[in-house]
């Protein structure tokens, strides 16, 4: 543990922070009953939070921040002043075990600039993940960045050791692509997505003579795209999100609101990241993967394809849909329970269920943990009824927190 | 009135026991005290349990779960909730399912709380290394749990930290794990653990991994609860993390656009010169295919994922022309890979043709399609689409020079004779065109998408008698 080391990991893990996607969580389980150290069971664990309210669950760093690519939003690229530092694989694989052994994280998360070439890098990147997975019997959770550009043979190798690969698209439309990310191309970044599904898919058919292929990224693939760094609208974004979900059979999603850098370009703004409008994205988002919303859908609640930012995406589609409502609790389907503000999917289970043994009053709601302040007015049930709460004019403003007075900041 | 005392640790076996002899003879939640650790000072001697046979009792694996948890539970009251369900269970099987009832709620409520506590010990206890003398290494914690979660806990310490020595002490008990073996030992005062370098390592870290532009110090705390910070060492940091950040974020702002270091042109320009581009000018088939990649002749290309050109022999005597990639063939890149071309696949099998002599390639080039779910449905390209394809389509008929030509569906009828229109009256006969004779069929995944049976068998027997005269035209 020299200060050398230290050194290094300040610089590369201030290298790291800027991507968001560092969840531990839908692998295979494994443990190390038989030999080797870590396990990974089930739900992923964030091990510490810090003050920008992000979780640490895996230690999430750069091999090298040294990168030949020119992206305008990354701190990292070829013309930026940063200081720059670079691991060895030993400094990586010790790093990670003896955080591992003290119970801080739950794996790696291993990123990198691209060095020398996008083959040379990803080479390196597996050659640390196979040694804690081949010298060091590691069993924890390994998330490794794709590099798009990489040849695909490194790409299938990767996928035998990392739970998760994920490739970013930074952002939302080819053009922005182009434009601030020069030497990265959208269809190449489309083909190791398709690469990576396709890899997941053979690794679970088993051939005729029964014998199972070897795994490959177990936890699937995630991307980041940066919101707020080109013009693209939240429809666009949603667009894009949904596209990607159909295509590549992603797990998630993440949007990374553009937050300043030190040693800024001039090609982009260096204003406050839109952190509310990133949360409503999230939102957004989980609606298309569990509620049943269509990107289309939600964007059509907001005439200029920006998300309300005073109201969540799900009130704010049924304030513009208010013919569907109320929902009679005790009829009402599944789809139908799904689209009433205020009731999660959890709610929406126990309904059902509890529909089952009696009639729902608004007390039972309660006790099921239904928001009623959010879902009274879209509802119905054995005395309550919205009455003309519904079609009220001022019913957005009931639930928008009262206007602010724009930041000059 | 009966008593029960149930232990700190094997508290479940303890109530399961206990419960089971009490519920088997029907005695009612109301003549039964619980406690667990030490014995309260009754005013009145306890009635022994009963024994002997009673009545049979049900209980649905999903109570189990629940109870596991909630008997772990610091609330004096978890064992008699507990109790009142398995009784209330014996004749309504079917409670748990009405999350309405206050008493499935309240269990369900303990349970989750629980269910949390143990996750945060799992994701908050910080071990430092302890010296050793042996080949194992050696590591101990200090925790102080919320609820009584320490002995669920252990199996999940033991299969992760499986090669090394450790012990997790709290006030209520200790867990030590030596050579394998898992062990418990009363609990004890918060014990003195010798300094760990690699604390400071790791508050390097987490220092420098928190983004000063982005604060949002509900989201932490809520995830993150005080009462377990005072055993984290990385908590140390934040004050003075909070205090910088936004002089960080001001300064950043402030220094704003840099001069780029010198060598930074010199690496953009040579690797731009060397990134793929679209050949300056397409004489082959094989520069066609390195230029369709750089196609942006219509919107296709910014949602699918790569160009799908034709493949096969540059001479072929036949080009079979469909559609557009699907799904499949968008993915892998190759033309007919899909279930449509699985099927073509046993139709020109079973005509005699052999597909790998055939130049295989649809009129559009890009997968259309709109995102639904976890699925992409396939969407017929219009007109200016097919239009703007026309140009690679034209390519390949050049290079190729097919004897014949056939144009699978409405959309490959309308790039090879200027016309989608009467697909059903046209197919099965030749038409002339000025790049050579296009002999006009069904689609394969016009046939897959037929709901009648009947209709799809006959459809399929059309198109197979159609590659028959494709044979025999080339014969």
């Amino acid at each position: 543990m020299t200060p050398e080391l230290s050194r290094k990991l300040a610089i590369l893990s201030d290298a790291a922070k800027y991507d968001a996607s560092c969840a531990s969580s839908g692998t295979e389980r494994r443990d190390a009953r038989k030999g080797g150290l870590g396990s990974t069971e089930g739900s992923g664990i964030c091990h510490a939070y810090t003050p920008d309210g992000r979780c640490i669950s895996l230690l999430k760093i750069l091999m090298t921040n040294f990168c030949i690519f020119d992206c305008a939003y990354c701190v990292n690229r070829v013309s930026s002043n940063v200081e720059r530092a670079r691991f060895s694989v030993e400094e990586v694989v010790t790093l990670t075990l003896e955080f591992y052994r003290r119970n801080y994280i739950e794996g790696l998360f291993l990123s990198s600039g691209i060095i020398r070439s996008p083959d040379q890098t990803m080479a390196d990147m597996v050659r640390i993940a196979k040694t804690l997975r081949e010298e060091h019997g590691f069993k924890g959770y390994i998330h490794l960045k794709t590099i798009p550009d990489a040849s695909p043979e490194l790409i299938d190798e990767a996928g035998l050791y990392a739970d998760r690969l994920s490739i970013n698209i930074e952002l939302p439309q080819d053009d922005s692509i182009r434009t601030f990310a020069p030497e990265k191309r959208p269809e190449t970044i489309r083909t190791a997505m398709a690469r990576v599904r396709s890899g997941r898919e053979a690794s679970r058919e088993t051939s005729h003579t029964g014998k199972r292929p070897a795994r490959f990224a177990p936890a699937g693939q995630s991307t980041q795209m940066i919101v707020g760094a080109d013009g693209a609208n939240d429809a666009t974004i949603l667009n894009t999100s949904s596209r990607l979900y159909a295509g590549y059979g992603l797990k998630r999603v993440y949007y990374s609101a553009f937050s300043p850098i030190p040693d800024s370009s001039a090609m982009l703004p260096l204003v406050k990241p839109p952190l509310i409008r990133e949360h409503r994205l999230y939102q957004a988002d989980w609606l298309m993967r569990f509620y049943g919303f269509e990107a289309e859908e939600i964007a059509s609640a907001t005439p200029d394809g920006m998300l309300d930012l005073g109201v969540d995406p799900k009130l704010g589609w049924a304030l513009a849909h208010r013919e569907d409502f109320p929902v009679d609790v005790n009829r009402a389907t599944k789809e139908q329970l799904l689209r009433v503000p205020g009731f999660g999917t959890k709610t929406v289970d126990r309904i059902l269920s509890a529909r089952r043994h009696r009639t729902l009053q608004w007390d039972d709601l309660v006790r099921i943990g239904a928001s009623m302040t959010k879902a009274k007015p879209f509802i119905s049930l054995p005395g309550w009824s919205p009455g003309g709460l519904i079609d009220a004019q001022n019913l957005r403003a009931r639930f928008a927190p009262p206007p602010q007075q724009l930041s000059l900041f | 009135m009966h008593r029960v005392v149930l232990p700190e640790t094997g508290t479940m076996d303890a109530w399961r026991e206990a419960a089971r002899r009490l519920a088997t003879h029907a005695v009612p939640p109301a003549q039964v005290e619980w406690a667990v650790g030490e014995a309260p000072q009754g005013l009145f001697d306890p009635e022994p349990l009963p024994s002997g046979e009673g009545r049979a009792l049900k209980v649905p694996r999903a109570f189990l779960e629940i109870a596991e948890k909630a008997i772990l539970h610091r609330d004096p009251a978890a064992p008699d909730l507990l109790y009142q369900a398995l009784v209330r269970l014996q004749d309504q099987p079917q409670l748990l399912s009405d999350a309405a009832d206050p008493l499935v709620r309240r269990l369900g409520a303990l349970q989750k709380a629980v269910h949390r506590d143990i996750h945060k010990m799992r994701a908050f206890v910080r071990f430092r290394e302890i010296p050793s003398d042996r080949d194992r290494r050696r590591f101990a914690a200090w925790f102080e749990p919320e609820h009584r979660v320490v002995e669920a806990n252990a199996g999940f310490f033991a299969r992760r930290f499986s090669d090394m020595d450790w012990a997790i002490h709290t006030p209520d008990l200790s867990v030590i794990f030596e050579d394998g073996e898992v062990s418990f030992a009363p609990g004890a005062p918060r014990p003195d653990l010798p300094d760990d370098a690699a604390e400071s390592l790791w508050a390097t870290y987490f220092t420098n991994i928190f983004n000063p532009a982005r604060i949002k110090l509900g989201s932490m705390r809520q995830h993150m609860p005080l009462k377990y910070w005072k055993n984290m060492p990385e908590t140390a940091q934040i004050p003075a993390m909070l205090e910088g950040a936004e002089a960080r974020v001001r300064a950043m702002q402030a220094a704003g656009a840099t001069q780029a270091p010198a060598r930074a042109a010199t690496i953009t320009e040579r690797y731009r010169a060397a990134m793929p581009k679209a050949p300056a000018v397409i004489g082959t088939l094989e520069e066609a295919r390195a230029a369709v990649r750089h196609c942006t002749r219509c919107d296709l290309c910014r949602h699918a994922t790569q160009a799908v050109f034709g493949e096969g022999p540059a001479g072929a005597r036949l080009m079979v022309v469909g559609e557009q990639p699907g799904d499949q063939e968008d993915l892998a890149g190759r033309p007919f890979v899909g279930p449509a071309g699985k099927v073509l696949d046993e139709v020109m099998q079973a005509s005699g043709l052999d597909r790998g002599r055939a130049w295989m390639t649809n009129a559009v080039k890009h997968f259309k399609f709109t995102p639904r779910g976890k699925r992409r449905i396939h969407q017929s390209p219009d007109k200016g689409e097919v239009a703007a394809c026309k140009w690679w389509l034209d390519l390949e008929r050049d290079f190729v020079k097919p004897q014949l030509t056939l144009g699978l569906g409405a959309t490959a009828a309308q790039a090879l004779t200027g016309t989608g229109a009467g697909i059903t009256r046209r197919r099965g006969t030749v038409e002339d065109t000025s790049s050579g004779p296009v002999l006009l069929s069904w689609h394969p995944s016009y046939i897959l998408r037929l709901p009648d049976a009947g209709r799809a068998a006959e459809a399929r027997a059309e198109l197979a008698e159609d590659l028959a005269l494709a044979r025999k035209l080339l014969a």
